[in-house]
């Protein structure tokens, strides 16, 4: 069925979409599933997340195909949120489905590394005292995209 | 050409975007940031730190050195830290 990608301001629910992705299909052994949720780290009362819309849904989808290459995949799932979310909600949900656990798993690993390094998002952390603060990138989340290469 | 501003880009400009026209001696990204920062304060706090700052011409990753070209379009923004 191929790649689904969805940017959206709305909550997801992971348990149908992984539902959509086995549906009608015999074939799937295993279906691996990533949820971001949303931390409340010292004192953050809520995260906002800004986009490029213009390119976003585009980047992941070339993400998505980018895994559909490398992995023996039947379907993959990646939804981005954006928009103002709050301690404890979901930002992001990666899934993949493949005759065998390997590739589920691995496919998962790596769409979140590249989603978390290449796909146009930008967090901002809002205090319960009114601060905010832009999220930096991390030297581990570039470490943890260069292992996939290319 | 369109410029976009995101994330704390687009705070400290205080322009989401803008359209500019930049003299004829701009003719690199790097040469666009240094141009942008005497816009005004906001521009110059915004670009302040040009190694935290990356580019995008008609919305292609690119680097410092590369020609604007004919590009319609500069996007300006932070490390991406989605996911």
């Amino acid at each position: 069925m191929g790649a689904t990608v969805r940017v959206q301001e709305a909550v997801f629910d992971a348990a149908a979409e992984a539902a959509l992705l086995a549906a009608g299909r015999t074939d799937i052994g295993a279906i691996a599933s990533f949820t971001g949720l949303c931390r409340a780290d010292d004192g953050l009362a809520s995260m906002t997340l800004e986009h490029w819309p213009a390119v976003t849904e585009n980047a992941i989808a070339a993400i998505a195909a980018e895994a559909m290459a490398r992995w023996p995949l039947t379907g993959c799932t990646v939804i981005h949120r954006f928009g103002r979310i709050l301690p404890g909600d979901p930002i992001v949900l990666v899934l993949a489905a493949s005759s065998h656990r390997m590739a589920a798993l691995e496919a998962v690993a790596f769409l979140m590394d590249w989603l978390k390094t290449k796909a146009p998002f930008w967090k901002r952390e809002d205090f319960a005292d009114g601060s905010e603060r832009w999220v930096e990138a991390k030297a581990e989340d570039d470490a943890a995209a260069a292992r996939w290469r290319g | 050409m369109q410029i976009l501003y995101f994330a704390w880009l687009r705070q400290r400009t205080g322009l989401a975007e803008e359209s500019l026209t930049p003299p004829p001696e701009v003719t690199t990204i790097r040469e666009l940031i240094s141009w942008l920062a005497t816009r005004g304060p906001g521009h110059a706090a915004a670009f302040a730190e040009p190694a935290l700052v990356r580019a995008a011409l008609d919305q292609e990753l690119c680097g410092p050195d590369t020609p604007l070209g004919t590009a319609r379009e500069v996007a300006f923004f932070p490390p991406v830290t989605g996911g």
